[in-house]
């Protein structure tokens, strides 16, 4: 049952698709978004029916292989699907956010000559993200990977007419390889030292894994979650995925792709279990990624690429929960995460389409009074980015500071000073983004105003769609997802490492009477509100004084950390230079000249001693006949 | 006389014909005439074995590989015509067509 559920909600979107890309021009623009959205509908309900059945009527779920697909050697490789309360969450918030983004496009695409490829490639997005998910092996999931990656790739070079998009769409493209070739050295060391790549199998063996085996192997998996999911150092790419239209960003950012490394790691948890030192490693990077790629926010002006180093920093959250052992925890801010994530690229989105495809922030502002829904949608989902109660991101994050503090393991220390700063620079930079979008003059022309006005419900009602979890989710599902049975068998935390049993509240009911007592981060938060509200509201000359008066650490900052220079300066001569001298020697000398071109010329050569043999006079043949035959004689004789 | 006498002359008629064909550059006619000694020599030692044995059947063969050698000497000859007419000369040496 569960699988036959599991295959419709997998192959709805990838039929849907694939009509829609193959017969755009025949089904034409409404039939491709009605097609597509349809096959994620359904998906999507499909997937609520499986939640239910799993979270409330105690179905055990199920990891069967439905398909035999390739067999070398020792080796099976099956199709199956491993559906569990993990997988059961990770499916719905998939198809939640990608339905939303779906009935959104219909009005943000509705001018752009790619329509029907446009709704082709989310749907496949859509069809890879899930068969990620639902992998009960490391093939299907490598596959459903590299899915997500190549799609992720057509998305962001939708407009491939812009240099930028291009440019973007490779680079991603490009450091995603960096991540994935982590990633399948990964698999292969599974594969030798398990000798299996199904999942279940695999968490048997771990315990008797030799520990550098498993630290090794947690590392090279990790290095590709850290592609994917965008992590330091790999991060790079996410910014430059604003280049694709909105609600891609919103995909990317809040329900596919960018969760997958986080999804992988819980998965993956009786791996990682076992490998303090990767766990430590986890920490770090994400606490490191937390806070400073927020920073990073500050000093952006286009309004996506704030709430993109928005998802950065909330990534290394969710990161630094899986460090902890709070793998739930991340999961748990994931969700939330999409929700509010998904809806203030939406909202943003909404605003760029207003200002037809404006997104410098320096050229908005007082858009409160023409778009008042967009304007409240985006409200909400600041102030659930900014963990204020009783919005949803305050439950998931406040966790996740709480789950850091417990714990005990390297780095922890660094990593809380990370993740509490970072609740600071959070609703900072996020209410810097709504004050100089909605309040304040206006700075745009006349032109614009006289046509501005509110989206068209096309746009709105995902908005609203996306508001009403973003207000409540936290509350309502902290109890199902965390406290009552969290993630039951699918996760796996070793009891030293439980700092969730640590925490002395067991429900949302009981978490902020707590929070208001003990928590810094609540306090912290509130205080970035009132730093931003003073910053650009009150006294909004402070900003350029500041510039001025730290013009060192401005330059840094708007230079992204010399990141990006350092790729361009180091490793991208490096790469080049190695690359030379691979074409020249190794493939040019050693390959073509001596295999290719030196086999035939072996050949000519020993020819050119053997053809003197061929003289073509009848007395050396004679010669030769008789010296043959004595030689035969004397053998014959002898012998 | 013994069967060793008749055998050492045929051994030195097919290494007369044999160091014919080798030695011999020129002259295609020659190439011929030692090719004959050569069948010679096989003639000669049917006949020594064939008395010697007292088998009278060498002997016949001895015929007919002499009737047969008379027909491929006039084929020879005939193809040697041919091929004076086509070059114009019957130097072995110049003939190396089929050199590497």
């Amino acid at each position: 049952m569960l699988n036959q559920l599991t295959l419709m909600i997998i192959l709805a979107p990838l039929i849907a698709g694939l009509i829609a890309g193959i017969y755009g021009k025949k089904i034409g623009r409404r039939g491709a978004h009605c097609i597509t959205t349809l096959g994620v509908a359904i998906s999507f309900v499909l997937s609520l029916i499986i939640l239910r059945q799993i979270f409330w009527e105690n179905n055990t779920g199920s990891n069967t292989n439905i398909y035999t697909w390739g067999i070398s050697g020792n080796f099976h490789f099956y199709i199956g699907f491993l559906i569990d309360r993990l997988s059961a969450v990770m499916m719905s918030i998939v198809t939640f956010i990608s339905l939303a983004v779906h009935i959104y496009s219909i009005g943000y695409m509705k001018d752009d000559p790619g329509y029907q490829r446009f709704f082709s490639y989310i749907s496949l997005f859509t069809f890879a993200m899930l068969m990620l998910v639902t992998a009960n092996n490391f093939l299907q999931l490598y596959f459903g990977w590299e899915g997500v990656g190549l799609v992720s790739y057509l998305l962001i070079g939708f407009w491939f007419k812009r240099e930028t998009a291009n440019f973007g769409s490779l680079k991603a493209f490009l450091v995603n390889r960096v991540g994935d070739f982590g990633f399948i050295l990964g698999i292969a060391g599974i594969l030798d030292y398990a000798g299996t790549l199904d999942l279940s199998q695999i968490f048997m063996i771990a315990p008797h894994l030799p520990p550098a085996v498993l630290t090794t192997v947690c590392l090279l998996l990790f290095i590709g979650a850290m592609g994917k999911s965008a992590q330091m150092p790999l991060h790079i790419w996410l910014p430059e995925s604003m280049e694709g239209p909105t609600p891609i960003s919103a995909l990317i950012h809040a329900a596919t792709m960018v969760t997958a490394g986080i999804y992988l790691v819980s998965r993956l948890s009786p791996l990682y279990e076992y490998s303090v030192t990767a766990l430590s490693v986890i920490l770090i990077i994400g606490a490191t990624g937390a806070l400073f790629t927020g920073i990073l926010a500050l000093v952006q002006t286009d309004i996506k690429r704030v709430i993109a180093y928005s998802t950065l920093s909330q990534l290394g959250y969710m990161v630094a929960a899986l460090g902890v052992s709070a793998y739930s925890v991340g999961i748990f801010h994931l969700v939330t995460h999409a929700f509010f994530k998904a809806l203030l690229f939406l909202a943003a989105g909404s605003v760029i389409v207003a200002l037809h495809h404006e997104q410098d922030m320096r050229r908005m502002g007082g858009l409160k009074k023409y778009m008042p829904i967009t304007y409240m949608t985006f409200l909400i989902g600041a102030l659930a980015l900014s963990a204020v109660p009783p919005f949803a991101g305050f439950f998931s994050k406040d966790l996740i500071i709480d789950a850091v503090h417990e714990s005990h393991i390297l780095g922890s220390g660094y990593a809380y000073f990370c993740v509490v700063l970072g609740a600071f620079i959070t609703p900072l930079y996020i209410f810097r983004a709504l004050f100089m979008t909605f309040h304040g003059e206006e700075k745009f022309n006349e032109e614009t105003r006289q046509h501005l006005h509110e989206s068209s419900w096309v746009i709105l009602i995902p908005l609203i769609i996306l508001a009403v979890p973003s207000v409540f989710a936290g509350y309502y599902l902290i109890k199902p997802l965390i406290f009552d049975h969290g993630f039951g068998h699918s996760i796996f935390v070793l009891p030293q490492h439980n700092v969730l049993s640590k925490l002395d509240f067991s429900s949302a009911a009981e978490m902020m009477p707590d929070a208001i007592k003990h928590s810094y981060a609540l306090y912290i938060s509130l205080l970035g509100i009132i730093a931003a509200w003073l910053f650009y509201r009150v006294f909004p000359k402070w900003p350029s004084k500041m510039r001025q008066n730290f013009a060192l650490i401005y330059t840094v900052l708007i230079n992204k950390y010399g990141f990006d220079l350092f790729n361009e300066k180091i490793i991208m001569p490096a790469t080049r230079y190695l690359s030379t001298i691979f074409y020249t020697v190794g493939d040019l000398k050693i390959v073509d000249d001596t295999f290719v071109d030196g086999t035939g010329r072996m050949v000519s050569r020993i020819s050119e001693l053997t053809r003197r043999l061929q003289s073509g006079h009848l007395y050396h043949y004679a010669l030769m006949m008789i010296v043959g035959l004595l030689v035969l004689l004397c053998w014959m004789v002898i012998g | 006389m013994s069967l060793t006498a008749f055998l050492i002359v045929g051994a030195i008629l097919f290494g007369l014909g044999m160091a014919g064909i080798v030695i011999n550059r020129k002259n295609i006619i020659a190439l011929l005439m030692s090719i004959e000694l050569i069948l010679l020599a096989v003639n000669t030692n049917f006949i020594a074995f064939s008395y010697y044995l007292n088998d009278i059947a060498g002997q016949i063969f001895v015929f007919f590989i002499l009737a047969i050698a008379a027909a491929e000497a006039a084929i020879g000859l005939a193809i040697l015509m041919v091929l004076f007419r086509k070059h114009g000369s019957i130097n072995a040496a110049a003939m190396n067509a089929l050199k590497g």
